[in-house]
């Protein structure tokens, strides 16, 4: 009997399989196909959702804009619970649907580092805007991975710069001590190569102080803060452990004005529910912080989501990590127009082709002001060598009820950023036995 | 000495609290010898009831009162914790009773999942606040003794205190009421219990709403220091070491457990964890939790296991 | 009607003694591996290599390992995911270290590696028992978990901690599509079924059986505890760690520690619980169980939405699967608390009377 109900059992199931891999690929040549690798379940969902949200809306608002020459942006989204396996399954699965994805962006560093390997065989660019491995800035041996306008180092070089800005200058930052909390998992650890340069070069004394997955437990961390007592605190957090961090902050009586977070700590979800105990902590704005009043925000609300077409909730539009999304987006749709440019307007292209137009993304601030971004931020221009484009930030301050910005804008050292870059990416080539590409496969 | 005596008391409030997750453990397995998974995930999902709640029955309602409010989902979590123990039983245990121990656990790992679904569904996966008015800025005490005073967090002082009560609320439950001693009995031996006219059924349904509230207790201290957000069914995890360190039958083993473990993983952290670059403690628990267990292998207030053959 | 054994005749030891004594058994695995070398390669695409059968293969192979252990010698672990690491680790710096090493003997030796380290965690179990062991075998979790994160040598100073290889050759044999990886990884987890099957079947198989069953009782007939014990231990750790070595290498390519944590570790005990303890046929069970399931319930909800009319949002998708997914865990207890392979080996017994029962 069981057995029997078992057996009916299996072939429903095995009917619904065989529905499930019969329906016919929808193809038409004026779209543009993008996969969505997001995270809305799981411990890491209060912070992937506005960005998956805002990624989402922007690609509506541009089919609204009547696409990119006429062609319309598709997508897929797919849950990946920020696990690495799931979103290996999600990006298999969804690269070929439509015609095949134009570019993918994990949003996960773990999955980041998988899809690297299939990047180069698939054809499909891995666009990381502000996450992802540092070097792979370096175009020439990352010729597929795209960290568009932000890495963890130039974040980190950002922090330092901003320090000394504060100081008086980086020979008063000689005996400083600083203490970075970060995220015990290859994210956490990006900007440690860097910092270890920089205090090397300015004799700063710098503490590491990891906190393990999911970041809820950290007592001992803080109290080892609090008996160390840096100057200052950077936090390289994500998910429920920067609003741990800064609670505990509090609990130890840390103030919270010493306190830097990288751009992936310093959004609304981290700092709402601690209220006043946040007010005065500070991150890092990869270029954009909270941007209610920027033009393309405007737009979405009154293009989507006054006709009920938006993706999350209205409130949510134009906070950070929404904004993050907008711009991830947008990158991807700019470097569609640019790839057109060259392959033929109001054309479908390749990954291949994607490939040429993210390298060759020249946004000016005339272009950025059309598009709706005026103010929130500055021109990106990106080449074969170089994959990140911009390396320009700010830092704003969470006053108690929004945040603001309070510094003015930095960039990058490339003198500092530049010999990491390549030095590391020189290895990963030699491990993996990659030929850099010279001036002349840029061309192709 | 006063940072040693702060790190000393920050691992004795973590230890409390780990307790306090531990005990839900002990309670289930002591009278079900089911090893139950599930309890994370009952706490996650016990927060996020009273999370939610607090927030939706004020809105229900129209009232302004934040104290009201919080009864009132306390009180509303309570009846859901009874709902989803009596299910569990129910649907579940029920059929599973006299199963190998692995499948029993197996089995709660199920349900873990199934609330964790069934919880996010129904009251969201994003952080939610859970303000019982605990006080959260430091305060420092013993000035006069030490240099710069030992600084203590309310928060986790007020927390402790709970923990401790309800611990000794359950002590009191498990000695001196006739369902106590029921309960007591059917931990010692299901059949002679039944034989004496205990009815199983109706006490392991009791247990699993006993372990609900510690559940939702546990949910809401938790949730009040972190938020309620899914990792608070991590939390489960670092209970552990405690629940073998005290040993799985014993309720005053999660409370001694709980502290050693608390102790030692923060003065480890704090002492050891430098030389070796730091994030040691959790794996430092179960080490610790190990080497006991090496001297007692059912744990320090285990029962003894005796072998027959 | 087909599935008799009257009328078959063991004449010898040598034939009693086989693998598969009832031919059709045997012409069922024959069957049922030439399948899977020559007719899957033809019919699938790359989605369902890459996505689903390389990792349902691996997956098997960590799943045999840790079956040997908690199946066969009644030891539960709960740090698995732990000796894939250093399975994956190891076969890292072999590979690279060693100059000229081939692949294949790098990942032979990382599953070594990990054999040598799971001896060391099995030292406990000596003492320690049950549940009680399951927990204290999280340590070697975590603490493995931690010392690839904090050990930099072990990722060759990797400033991220994490590792990746080219792509590997094995004889010449240069494993880069999705085929090739196919046909590499059923080779190997078909050898080591055979070796497996062959060991539980045998003298140390009959030993740790022993130990499972009763221990107290298996050492008053004259079975060594430590030698039992610490030989499934090293043997269940070496099938892991060739397991975690080919995750990294052949699925991942580039992996981190978090490749291998704990969930990984819960989602081996499961399969080998859900497949049926102490039964080779229950890890593939069990591995299909909790790999593919998820992910054909995540496709088939919003279809199945899409025939009311539905859009249902990701989120919802994933928390529908994972309740579905725990509901079928416990349904599946129920029905059988022993695992689908005890499901399949009682239709195979109804299959030997069909269709005359009575």
């Amino acid at each position: 009997m069981k057995l029997r109900k078992l057996a009916v059992a299996a072939s429903v199931a095995a009917i619904g399989l065989s529905a499930l891999f019969t329906t016919p690929a929808a193809f038409a040549a004026e779209e543009q196909f993008f996969p969505v690798l997001a995270y809305r379940t799981g411990a890491y969902a209060p912070n992937g959702t506005p960005w998956a949200n805002g990624f989402v809306d922007y690609m509506k608002l541009t089919n609204a804009r009547g696409g990119v020459n006429g062609v319309k942006m598709i997508w897929e989204e797919c849950e990946t619970g920020y696990a690495t396996d799931r979103g290996v399954e999600c990006y298999e699965r969804l690269k070929g649907k439509h015609g095949g994805a134009t570019a993918v962006q994990p949003l996960s560093t773990g999955i980041t580092f998988a899809l690297t390997e299939k990047a180069p065989v698939d054809k499909i660019p891995v666009i990381t805007a502000g996450y992802g491995r540092s070097e792979s800035q370096d175009g020439s041996v990352f010729g597929w991975n795209f960290p568009l306008v932000g890495t963890y180092w130039m974040g980190a070089d950002v922090l330092v710069q901003h320090l000394a800005k504060k100081e008086g200058g980086f020979d008063k930052l000689k005996g400083k001590k600083i203490a970075l909390v970060y995220h015990d998992s290859p994210y956490g650890k990006e900007p440690i190569a860097l910092l270890q340069e920089r205090a090397k070069m300015h004799g700063f004394d710098l503490s590491l102080l990891p906190v393990a997955h999911p970041g809820v437990e950290q007592k001992a961390t803080w109290l080892q803060i609090r008996q160390n007592k840096p100057d200052y605190v950077f936090l390289w957090g994500w998910g429920v452990m920067n609003s741990t961090s800064i609670k505990e902050a509090q609990a130890t009586g840390y103030p919270r004005e010493k306190m830097y977070g990288v751009w992936w700590s310093g959004a609304e979800p981290d700092v709402k529910d601690v209220g006043d105990g946040a007010k005065g902590y500070n991150a890092l704005a990869m270029q954009h912080g909270a941007e209610p009043n920027a033009k393309v925000v405007k737009e979405i609300l009154e293009k989507l989501h006054a006709k009920g077409q938006g993706t999350g909730p209205k409130e949510e539009v134009g906070q950070v990590l929404y904004m993050r999304g907008v711009i991830s987006s947008m990158l991807q749709v700019e470097g569609v127009r640019a790839a057109q440019g060259r392959y033929g307007k109001g054309k479908r292209i390749t990954g291949e082709q994607m490939r040429w137009g993210l390298e060759n993304i020249n946004l000016d601030q005339k272009t950025l002001d059309s598009l709706g971004f005026a103010g929130v931020m500055r021109p990106v221009q990106t080449s074969c060598l170089d994959h990140m484009g911009s390396a320009w930030a700010r830092i704003h301050t969470w006053d108690g009820k929004k945040w603001n910005f309070t510094s003015d804008w930095y960039q990058g050292d490339e003198k500092v950023l530049r010999p990491l870059v390549i030095s590391t990416a020189g290895r990963y080539a030699e491990e993996k036995k990659i030929k850099r590409r010279t001036a002349d496969d840029c061309k192709k | 000495m006063s940072f040693f005596l702060e790190t000393l008391i920050g691992g004795l409030m973590s230890g409390m609290l780990y307790s306090l997750v531990a005990l839900g453990f002990v309670l289930i397995y002591k009278a079900s010898g089911v090893f139950n998974f599930a309890q994370g995930a009952m706490v996650l999902f016990a927060a996020l009831s009273m999370a939610r709640f607090s927030e939706w029955i004020p809105q229900w309602l129209g009232m302004d009162n934040l104290f009201m409010a919080n009864v009132l989902a306390f009180a509303v979590s309570v009846a859901v914790m009874f709902i989803v123990a009596w299910l569990i039983e129910r649907l579940v245990l029920r059929h599973l009773v006299n199963q190998e121990g692995a499948t029993l656990l197996m089995a709660t790992l199920g349900i873990a999942y199934f609330l964790d679904g069934v919880g996010q569904t129904i009251f969201g996966s994003d952080i939610y606040k859970i303000d019982v008015g605990m006080p959260k800025e430091p305060v420092m005490m013993l000035e006069n003794v030490f240099e710069g005073g030992i600084l203590i967090n309310k928060e986790d002082f007020v927390a402790a205190f709970i923990s401790a009560m309800l611990v000794l609320a359950l002590t009191i439950f498990f000695q001196k009421t006739a369902t106590g001693r029921a309960l007591r009995a059917v931990a010692d031996d299901h059949q002679a219990a039944q034989s004496i006219g205990i009815p199983l059924n109706r006490i392991w349904v009791i247990v699993w709403c006993v372990a609900g509230i510690t559940a939702l207790v546990a949910g809401v201290i938790w949730g009040s220091k972190l938020g309620a957000q899914f990792s608070l069914s991590t939390v489960a995890l670092r209970a552990l070491p405690v629940v073998i360190l005290g040993g799985l039958t014993s309720v005053p083993g999660a409370i001694i457990g709980g502290l050693i473990i608390g102790v030692g993983e923060k003065l480890s952290e704090v002492y050891l964890g430098p030389y070796v670059g730091g994030g040691i403690e959790i794996w430092f628990a179960y080490m610790l939790a190990l080497m006991f267990l090496l001297f007692r292998p059912q744990g320090l207030f285990g029962e003894k296991i005796i072998d027959r053959v | 009607m087909f599935y008799r054994e009257n009328g078959q005749f063991k004449t010898s030891y040598k034939s009693d003694q086989q693998i598969f004594p009832i031919p059709q058994d045997r012409w069922a695995i024959v069957a049922i591996v030439a399948l899977a070398f020559f007719a899957v390669p033809m019919m699938v695409d790359e989605y369902l290599f890459r996505a689903i059968l390389i990792p349902f293969l691996i997956l098997s192979l960590a799943a045999l390992g840790v079956n040997i252990l908690v199946g066969y010698c009644g030891q539960i672990t709960l740090g698995a995911g732990a000796f894939m690491a250093v399975g994956a680790y190891a076969a890292y710096n072999f590979l690279i270290r060693v100059s000229g090493m081939p692949a294949l003997g790098a990942i032979l030796l990382g599953g070594l590696t990990a054999a040598a380290v799971g001896i060391v965690f099995g030292i406990p179990s000596l003492r320690v028992r049950g549940l009680y062991l399951a927990v204290a075998t999280l340590a070697a979790q975590f603490f493995w978990d931690w010392a690839f994160l904090r050990v930099k040598w072990f990722t060759n100073d990797a400033s991220s901690g994490s590792v990746s290889v080219a792509d590997i050759s094995v004889f010449g044999w240069t494993i880069d599509s999705p085929s090739d990886k196919y046909l590499f990884c059923l080779g190997i987890l078909v050898i080591f079924s055979l070796m497996a099957k062959n060991m539980v079947r045998g003298s140390i198989g009959r030993q740790w059986m022993a130990i499972r069953d009763m221990d107290v009782a298996a050492t008053v007939i004259g079975i060594r505890p430590m030698y039992a014990k610490l030989t499934a231990f090293a043997v269940s750790s070496f099938y892991v760690g060739v397991a975690g070595a080919l995750w990294g290498f052949v699925h991942l390519g580039s992996w981190e520690p978090a490749a291998f944590s704990i969930d990984r570790s819960f989602q081996l005990l499961f399969m080998v619980i859900i497949g049926g303890m102490g039964a080779i046929a229950g890890s593939f069970f069990g591995a299909a169980f909790i790999v593919i399931l998820p992910i054909f319930l995540n496709q088939l909800l919003p279809v199945i939405g899409g025939w009311f009319g539905l859009e249902v949002s990701i989120a919802l998708v994933s928390h529908v699967e994972i309740m579905i997914f725990g509901a079928l865990i416990a349904f599946f207890l129920i029905v059988e608390p022993h695992g689908i392979a005890r499901l399949w080996s009682t239709g195979r017994e109804k299959l030997r009377l069909w269709p005359f029962p009575h």
